[in-house]
């Protein structure tokens, strides 16, 4: 009797240690994270982003993400949910950190298709297809070339405007920024210039309905 | 239970404790601190976890053969921590590394008191265990 006692009290109290001492851990991550945040709230939008949404919107979503990252594509449908769901109220705004091996290619076609005004129809046909062309973590650039094959796309012309230099200094910035913000996987969602607490849907859904709620101030 | 009994009963318990506080330790940072673990990490956790769980399965009722079924994966995990704290010490040449995914083993994540990194840590838990499970064979015998 006293030995299971005994053990059952050792468990709850190593039990108990490991919670506290993760609370503890996490919540002084959080603090540190939204100050690190505000104090580097310049490099979180920049003018050259492709944003969705009107510019007077009281609430911005930056999104960093990967166009090769699975969970960025099983996000997408949802933030473009969060949009529908208050009209008007919402812009996004995307930023690049191509963490895939390749990705940065992936990237720059992007931005190529939006110099033909179809950046975001190119974009999902990419999520749409990504299972095809991202194998074991890392991009098949022909595969992304055929999934674009008769979406509308001028492929030639995006072969020749993926090369230009002002491409890569935009992807050079957002990952400068990433950097800076400390972004180090994919997605990351800043809204109205707060991180996301912890990572997943409702707390991506909470900080919008907060961010509602203050009217964005 | 005699006095023998109780001595074995003490020497299991405080093993599991030291594969409870190991494996809660070893979770606290990669689940909470985020420090993905490397391949040897891995090795020595598929050595480690399991004891959590099967100690007290010798100790309600008191069962002295657990240590049969213990004891080997003590002693595996403690030849991967040896080998983990010397290529740390880099007395294991690089080339030795089994390591992938851009995780490397010889990296020091985590070092305490200028000497006490994790493989360090490792080692003395499963030497510990080793002591305690060792030590009740000799005492289950009259």
């Amino acid at each position: 009797m006293k030995q299971k006692l005994l053990f059952a009290l050792a468990a709850i109290v190593l039990l108990l240690g490991f919670f506290l001492a993760s609370r503890l851990h996490t919540d002084a991550r959080q603090e540190e994270t939204r100050q690190h945040t505000a104090l580097n709230q310049a490099n979180l939008l920049r003018m050259h982003s492709p944003t969705l949404g009107p510019a007077e919107a009281s609430v911005v979503i930056v999104e960093f993400f990967d166009p090769a990252c699975e969970t960025c594509r099983d996000f997408y449908p949802f933030v473009k949910e969060l949009m529908a769901a208050h009209p008007g109220q919402i812009r996004l705004a995307l930023r690049y950190s191509p963490f895939h091996e390749g990705a940065g290619q992936v990237v720059r076609l992007l931005e190529a298709a939006r110099r033909q005004n179809r950046y975001w129809e190119t974009l999902e046909t990419l999520y749409a297809s990504q299972q095809n062309w991202v194998q074991h973590h890392s991009v098949q650039l022909d595969q992304v070339w055929a999934a674009l094959q008769g979406t509308g796309l001028d492929l030639e012309r995006a072969r020749r405007d993926m090369e230009d230099p002002a491409i890569a200094a935009i992807i050079q910035q957002d990952m400068a920024d990433a950097r800076a913000l400390r972004v180090e996987r994919t997605p990351e969602f800043f809204v109205n210039g707060q991180p996301m607490p912890s990572f997943g849907r409702q707390q991506l859904r909470a900080l919008v309905q907060e961010a509602l709620r203050t009217g964005g101030n | 239970m005699n006095t023998a009994q109780h001595g074995t009963w003490n020497r299991l318990f405080l093993a599991w404790l030291v594969a409870a506080v190991s494996t809660l330790g070893a979770l606290f940072f990669s689940e909470v601190m985020r420090l993905p673990p490397c391949e040897l990490c891995w090795w020595q956790r598929i050595c480690m976890f399991p004891l959590m769980l099967l100690l007290p399965l010798g100790l309600f009722p008191l069962d002295p053969r657990v240590v049969r079924y213990t004891l080997p994966l003590a002693l595996a995990g403690w030849g991967f921590a040896l080998f983990h704290w010397l290529l740390v010490l880099g007395l294991v040449p690089a080339s030795a590394q089994p390591c992938r995914r851009g995780i490397p083993c010889g990296e020091v994540g985590i070092q305490w008191l200028g000497f006490l990194n994790l493989p360090l840590m490792s080692l003395l838990a499963f030497s510990l265990i080793i002591a305690l499970l060792a030590s009740t064979r000799q005492k289950v015998s009259p």
